[in-house]
């Protein structure tokens, strides 16, 4: 049903002027039901099983069951994801679990600066090169056909 | 009272407009803010979704598959043309791809500098996927990427703004000159009129143009992201841009229904791919390289004469085909000899495996464990997906675009680098054709060279252009059509999506998908089709299209449902203009015309179309190919 939504653990983000999977899903599938302040996905269909909404929650109230056209059932993934890494949990069909955690980023959260503390070459807006060039390329000049 | 009176409307007035919040535009946001600061201009960029996690990357990418590796001495720029070239079958702009290629490098060192974590080896130096994919950990690449994005924005103050959840629908034309974009929000009763010296339109590919394999809940699962919808493709084609290779659609060959990458297989672990029988196609169908040369003899071989090889063995019945990681991790394992480091080995290679779908896509990581499939004990399916268009892989469509100034032939650019045919109308991304093979950092980068051109033109055009109120209140209008037929029409019908008035954006979706995949090549046709079934399909396509004016929407989230397959529907006529007019077959695991089946050496050149805005004709031209290598 790709993502679904847990009623006992959702709580609509504390109702919070938008929850945090409307917030973040790519194609806008996730709505609060005002009603039972539960979130929902309105077209399942249309669900990319991009995980986003569920990395996000705060609650982990969303999953995932595999599309149920072409997955046997019984399979789950699930992602735990802090600042720097991702926790999968995978469990598959027989019962079997394996876990495995990556890296996501390097900086904390928000720091990315824009130029890396590279100068720009010219001030040349007919320049060829672009902002911080050639000092991020690491090279002297651009490299000719 | 009528609905869109119900709308406000909102009027921003910006320099550079940037449409989309993906790659190519996060590129172009960074790029243009520093130009624009410097100038004291303003930048404005909008995207229907929020930028963290909108576009292809959405998910995450287990690799960056354009870093040319200039600085290390890997690679010549020469070297990534000619493979580009190779693959593309000869058809591919060269400027274009160099202009790229000499900058993608620096765009890759600033990723790393923002937090993306990078592959390294001992050395410190990047872990190579293939000769110009390097590896990543890239849960969180978008999410990094639109960050710095934002705070390039940020350091502009009042000059820099962006605006999510903003679904753009169309160009706003003076003449022969694009000054800004119309479209609504689709979480406030909002309408949006941005006016703009200049607009640089990133707004992806499109996907569910083809009927997808699975149609059922799995319909959402295509491998590219079933929300970009043609958003690019619509814009460019409704301003008047000349398009090209509208007729070069991608044609994945993926880990069957889940769609899953192969890239890490068939590069990193050295993966066979054979046939039920236990047959390398690659190795049994040589012969018919020959049938395709030049291309078919250059390594590697080209994405498409790899699918064609595979779906001749398809179609022999020699299926299914299997991706053989079982014997890809053996082999690995076999050539160590301590068992303890053969073990060791072996877990990393599992880890490494899994990864590559939890950064790209999960769902296949689901179905291994929904079908107990160990990597390293069972052999997994791979087969074609249905056709999707994005540029920026190793599909080729978009606008034709003016060349770099220092580079560019004289017959490849009118002004300004990457503007479109349409004066202060830039594309970037899978909006530009004839580049391909830039993904995910080649498109941050031409975002980039697009940006600091969009804002050069806005300096050397400095004037505000006027627009006509009574134009404005026109695309008003016909922006909550599908609103104001619905609420017309409802009382007729006890069902809200049967209605003999009006088409919900659904069964729209699904009919032009029927129209495309029976008459114009999809995946039930194995990808072939012919004059008479293209003409066939134009007929059908036509009433589609005229009864595109009756879509209908019962809510915001289903008018953006009608624009998306608005958009769609332009998509799938250049396209079908396109393969009509391109008669021979240049790339056969993509596209095979039964009545043209060879590739023909009259037909090495791009072929070109335009829609005229005034007269709704269609110009259909050849343009030459002008090597640069
Ligand atoms: C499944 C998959 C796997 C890939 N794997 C790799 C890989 O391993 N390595 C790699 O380097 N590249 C990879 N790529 C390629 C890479 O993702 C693309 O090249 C890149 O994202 C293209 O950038 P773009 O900005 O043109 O489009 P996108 O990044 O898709 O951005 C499009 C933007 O337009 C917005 N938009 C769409 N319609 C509208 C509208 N109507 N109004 C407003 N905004 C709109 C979207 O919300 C989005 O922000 C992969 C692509 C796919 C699909
Ligand atoms: S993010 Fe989680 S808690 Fe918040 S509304 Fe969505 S499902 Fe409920
Ligand atoms: S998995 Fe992705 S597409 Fe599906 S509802 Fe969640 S965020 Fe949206």
């Amino acid at each position: 049903m790709p993502s679904f939504v847990i009623p006992d653990k959702c709580d609509g983000c504390k109702a919070q002027d938008k929850t945090a999977c409307q917030y973040i899903c790519p194609n806008d599938l996730m709505v609060l039901d005002i009603k039972t302040n539960k979130a929902y996905n309105r077209a399942v269909d249309m669900c990319w099983e991009c995980y986003n909404c569920v990395k996000i929650c705060p609650t982990q109230a969303i999953e995932i069951r595999g599309y149920a056209d072409f997955m046997p059932l019984g399979g789950v993934v699930q992602p735990l994801r802090s600042t720097d890494s991702i926790m999968w949990s995978v469990k598959f069909r027989n019962g079997k679990l394996k876990r495995f955690k990556f890296p996501i980023r390097t900086t904390p959260e928000g720091s990315a600066v824009p130029d890396a503390g590279w100068g720009t070459g010219t001030d040349d807006l007919k320049s060829q090169l672009l902002r911080t060039e050639p000092e991020s390329l690491g090279t002297d000049n651009l490299q000719e056909l | 009272m009528n609905i869109y009176e119900n709308y406000e409307t909102v009027e921003v007035t910006t320099d550079l407009l940037i449409l989309g919040g993906g790659m190519a535009a996060c590129g172009a946001a960074f790029e243009a803010a520093y130009w624009a600061k410097k100038n004291n201009l303003k930048v404005t960029l909008v995207d229907k979704a929020s930028m963290d996690r909108s576009g292809a990357v959405a998910m995450g990418l287990s690799a960056i598959n354009m870093y040319v590796g200039l600085k290390e001495g890997k690679n010549t720029l020469k070297d990534y043309v000619d493979y580009v070239k190779n693959d593309l079958m000869g058809i591919v702009r060269d400027d274009l791809v160099a202009n790229i290629g000499r900058h993608v490098d620096s765009s890759v060192h600033l990723f790393e500098k923002w937090g993306l974590p990078i592959w390294k080896d001992e050395n410190e130096k990047y872990i190579n996927e293939g000769r110009w994919q390097i590896m990543i950990h890239g849960e969180s690449y978008k999410t990094i990427v639109a960050e710095a994005a934002k705070n390039a924005l940020k350091e502009m103050e009042d000059n820099g703004e962006y605006y999510e959840r903003v679904f753009i629908t169309d160009p706003i034309m003076e003449g022969d000159r694009c000054v800004g974009a119309v479209g609504f929000s689709v979480r406030e009763n909002k309408f949006y009129v941005f006016k703009a010296k200049s607009v640089l339109v990133a707004m992806g590919g499109a996907v569910h143009i083809f009927r997808p394999k699975s149609v059922g809940e799995g319909l959402g699962r295509s491998w590219y992201p079933p929300f970009n919808s043609g958003a690019s493709a619509y814009f460019t084609i409704k301003a008047g841009a000349e398009m090209t290779c509208q007729e070069v659609r991608f044609v994945p060959i993926r880990f069957k229904d889940a769609y899953g990458p192969v890239g890490a297989w068939f590069l990193l672990f050295q993966a066979r791919a054979t046939n039920a029988l236990g047959e390398e196609y690659m190795k049994t169908r040589a012969g018919e390289l020959e049938n395709w040369l030049p291309y078919g003899k250059n390594k590697p071989i080209p994405t498409s004469l790899r699918n064609h090889l595979m779906l001749l063995d398809e179609a022999e019945g020699k299926g299914p085909i299997y991706m053989r990681t079982d014997e890809a991790i053996k082999n690995f394992v076999a050539e160590i000899e301590d068992k303890k480091q053969a073990a060791r080995k072996l877990k990393e290679l599992e880890k490494e495996a899994w990864e590559d779908f939890l950064d790209m896509t999960i769902s296949q990581a689901l179905l291994w464990a929904s079908t107990d499939t160990m990597p390293e004990e069972k052999a997994s399916e791979i087969s074609p997906c249905e056709p999707y268009f994005i540029s920026s892989h190793s599909g080729a469509s978009g606008a034709w675009m003016s060349g770099p100034e220092d580079m560019a032939p004289d017959d490849y650019k009118w002004g300004y680098d990457n503007m479109t045919t349409v004066k202060g109308m830039f594309a970037a991304g899978d909006a530009s054709g004839a580049s391909s093979h830039k993904f995910s950092s080649g498109s941050f980068t031409e975002g980039r060279i697009a940006g600091k051109s969009a804002i050069r033109f806005c300096v050397e055009n400095p004037e505000m252009p006027e627009i006509s109120p009574e134009k404005i209140e026109e695309m008003k209008k016909t922006t909550f059509m599908p609103l104001e037929i619905f609420e017309t029409h409802k009382h007729y019908s006890n069902d809200p999506d049967v209605n003999p008035n009006f088409i919900k954006p659904k069964m729209f979706m699904f009919r032009l998908q029927k129209i495309m995949d029976e008459y114009a090549g999809g995946v039930s046709k194995s990808f072939k089709t012919s004059e008479s079934l293209l003409q066939k399909g134009m007929e059908y396509l036509k009433f589609l299209h005229e009864d595109s004016d009756k879509l209908a929407a019962q809510d915001l989230n289903e008018l953006m449902r009608c624009w998306e397959n608005r958009q769609r529907i332009w998509q799938a006529e250049s396209h079908i203009r396109t393969v009509m007019f391109r008669e021979e077959t240049r790339w056969p695991g993509y596209l095979f015309r039964t009545d043209f089946p060879e590739m023909k050496e009259d037909w090495k050149c791009f072929a070109n179309c335009k829609y005229n805005p005034e007269t709704g004709e269609w110009e259909m031209m050849k343009r030459e190919i002008i090597e640069l290598t």
